[in-house]
């Protein structure tokens, strides 16, 4: 693997099916307790947010903790950042701190790459801008995989604000990698002008792709848009790209639906479908936990095998 | 008295050998194995003898911004790429919009005195775009403004742009327009294409140029004026004008070094050393770039050299700030782009980069033809070495160039302004 993950693309296939075979194994170690690992004892690791996302921030923490790194929270807010230092100025901090990881979350798509510039340990993208956020897809995948098995072949069905969503980015080209057929759904406005030049099949009919999915990725749609004219209300963008119970009851029985969250009920996906049994939106919060603990063991490369001696609650 | 020079063996426009003799600011006369008594020899052989190139697009940062460039040290740069005059350009803080401010650069670059500094006025207000700045005013100041630019803003209110153009005419002036759609870019990052959708950077279409340019032509042409078009950067831009051309539009265009040399595959590193207005478009673009300058569809390379101090691009890409500095590359990016190509010979060369230049400016004493009785703006090139580019040796306030350790053909070895040695044997005098 690489040294540092801030695109999907940086993974291999084996990579990718690395990460997930360690994942379940962590998950299986793990499991119904609060057990942790002393995989990455004597390691730091750094959540640098600069953008508030509590529930990424307190998985990234949970993962680090679980496999006993020490973790450093260093938020934007009230720090020197909203007072104008620079990114180059806190890596710089960051490296006299001597982190092994650093876990970026950033408005600004690529400081994650920049980043990677100015520090020597690793660094792991939370999520930058509207580019991508790549321990997402790991977890999703991870969620399919245990829901559906092999993704190979298996029809992925991406609806939602695609242009600005680095959840779709980063599962596009994970989801290829692992051999899915993706399909993105969305009004034409909220495509990239070049979504001929995704791995991604493209349509603009939810109804039509929905029978032949085996798995529908829900997005969130920010109000925000509208205001920009992307569609002309939250209502018609609800009734021509939502998924509520009616257009569920369409789908293939084994099919599942997914949510990135946070979720806004009533606009992109009802409350029906979002607590029906097809959901796997709790599972996809237990899961990124798993996933980023096999991220942050494989980077880190700790000195210990990644299910080693359990270590007694904290 | 100035020191005479007698310039041996240079390739006037890459031709054969020649001496070109230099006294009192002119060329006195051009032969071969001329009397050398009393003149300083300059060993010219295997050199490239240009006529000083011209600048139509260049921002100098003073008054206002000197911690990037001064006109003092953007001259020195100027000089060092061979140039014997430079446009500077209006956004400076305060806006180049007045007599004063005009009359203030132009006094700087003549006390520098490492080239011409032409200021270039701005065609609105404080660069608001709202209502006409004095532009008679401007043309009639000792500086003697000519062109108009609103340069890092589009005028983009067409009955201002129309008013402009109208205006100008009573002072044979030009409006240089930068071509943006301010609507269709705002928060633009990058060109909206293959890769801005592959980075998640907001898109900057190249519609947003063409638009404006399309609009333009024909608002030249309704009220018969002169228009100028900054750096066009894409391959629709390019059919634009050169259809406007056709139809016998007084329009003439601009293009950087660096639209001929690089694409927005370099955004995928993030470094904004990249980032610039209007931005690196596609490998097709370059290439349609490349074939206008050479038809003559666009008429000159201008350098849209714009400096700014590192923390500015030591940033991430969407806080960072548009611009690369380019004087003292341009020559060698164009004998890459464009003559090792085959595309231009340096006839061509000289007619992009210094005649046709001062001619769209209206600059009487630059840009003319390397012969007897013409003012001695020389550039003398060496095409031979191939030189990593290396920003630190750079005369330049700022380092903020885009070829920092690529490898690039050519070296300036010496320029002459009205028969005085700005640089001699690579080095600035
Ligand atoms: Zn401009």
């Amino acid at each position: 693997m690489k040294r540092h993950l801030i695109s999907a693309a940086d993974l291999t296939r084996d990579d990718a099916l690395l990460v997930l075979d360690t994942a379940e194994e962590l998950a299986r170690a793990t499991e119904g307790s609060m057990k942790k690992l002393p995989t990455l004892r004597g390691r730091t690791v750094v959540n640098l947010f600069f953008e508030d996302s509590t529930r990424t921030r307190i998985s990234f923490e949970a993962a680090a903790k679980r496999l006993s790194a020490d973790v450093i929270n260093f938020s934007a807010k009230g720090s020197s950042v909203s007072k104008g230092e620079s990114l180059k100025d806190t890596a710089l901090t960051l490296e006299a701190m001597g982190a092994d990881g650093v876990v970026i979350r950033h408005g600004a798509s690529g400081a994650p790459h920049r980043l990677a510039n100015w520090v020597k340990g690793s660094v792991v993208n939370a999520g930058d801008g509207t580019h991508e956020h790549p321990t997402q897809a790991l977890l999703d995948a991870f969620t399919m995989r245990r829901r559906l098995g092999d993704l190979e072949g298996r029809k992925v069905t991406i609806v939602g604000d695609i242009l600005h969503s680095r959840v779709a980015r980063s599962n596009v080209l994970l989801l290829n990698t692992l051999g899915a057929e993706v399909t993105v759904v969305a009004p034409p406005t909220l495509l990239p002008v070049a979504i001929d030049t995704w791995p991604a099949e493209v349509s603009y009919d939810l109804d039509a792709v929905l029978p032949k999915s085996d798995v529908v990725m829900m997005l969130r749609v920010q109000h925000e848009r509208m205001n920009a004219s992307y569609f002309p209300t939250v209502r018609e963008y609800s009734r021509r790209y939502g998924l509520d119970a009616e257009r569920m009851a369409r789908m293939a029985d084994h099919a599942i639906v997914m949510h990135p969250g946070p979720m806004n009920r009533g606009v992109e996906i009802a409350a029906e479908v979002a607590d029906s049994v097809r959901s796997t939106i709790v599972e996809q919060v237990a899961n990124g936990v798993s996933a980023r603990m096999a991220v942050l063991y494989l980077l880190l490369g700790g000195s210990e095998p990644a299910i080693g001696k359990e270590v007694s609650q904290s | 008295m100035s020191t005479a020079y007698v310039i041996k063996g240079a390739r006037i426009l890459g031709g054969d050998p020649a001496d070109i003799v230099v006294r009192d600011g002119v060329i006195a006369e051009i032969g071969a194995n001329v009397n050398t008594e009393g003149a300083e020899v300059v060993e010219a052989e295997g050199l490239i003898a240009l006529p000083g190139l011209v600048d139509l697009h260049t921002h100098l940062r003073e008054p206002g911004r000197e911690d990037a460039e001064t006109v003092e040290s953007g001259t020195r740069a100027a000089a060092m790429g061979g140039y014997t005059a430079v446009h500077a350009m209006a956004n400076t803080d305060p806006v180049a919009d007045s007599a004063g401010v005009v009359e203030q650069v132009w006094r700087l670059g003549r006390e520098a005195g490492y080239c011409d500094v032409q200021p270039v006025g701005a065609v609105t207000a404080g660069l608001k775009g709202e209502r006409l700045a004095e532009l008679g005013a401007m043309a009639d100041s000792a500086a003697g403004v000519r062109v108009f630019s609103d340069d890092g803003h589009c005028v983009s209110d067409a009955v201002i742009m129309r008013r402009a153009l109208e205006y100008v005419k009573a002072f044979d002036g030009v409006v240089a327009q930068h071509a943006q759609e301010p609507r269709l870019t705002e928060g633009a990052q990058m060109n909206e294409g293959e890769m801005s959708a592959a980075l998640g950077m907001r898109g900057w279409p190249a519609v947003a140029e063409e638009a404006i340019i399309a609009r333009d032509v024909l608002l030249a042409q309704h009220v018969g004026s002169r228009l100028h078009v900054c750096h066009v950067s894409t391959a629709g831009s390019v059919e634009i004008i050169r259809w406007a051309k056709s139809k016998g539009c007084r329009v003439t265009a601009e293009v950087t070094p660096h639209h001929l040399l690089l694409n927005d595959g370099l955004a995928a590193s993030y470094d904004p050393i990249y980032k610039v207005n209007p931005p690196l478009r596609t490998a097709d673009d370059v290439t349609a770039l490349r074939h206008a300058l050479a038809d003559g569809t666009i008429d000159v390379v201008a350098t849209d050299h714009a400096p700014h101090p590192v923390e500015a691009k030591e940033t991430e890409w969407a806080v960072a700030a548009m611009g690369m500095i380019g004087l003292e590359t341009a020559l060698s990016v164009v004998h890459e782009a464009m003559v090792e190509t085959g595309l231009l010979d340096w006839a061509g060369v000289a007619e992009r980069m210094s005649l046709a230049p001062a001619r769209i400016g209206r600059l009487s004493g630059q840009g003319r033809p390397l012969e007897a009785g013409s003012p001695a703006n020389i550039t003398l090139y060496d095409p031979s070495p191939r030189r990593a580019v290396d920003p630190a040796a750079m005369a330049s306030k700022s380092r903020n160039t885009p070829y920092a350790g690529l490898e690039l053909p050519g070296r300036v070895v010496a320029t002459f302004l009205r028969g005085r040695a700005t640089v001699l044997e690579g080095k600035l005098q």
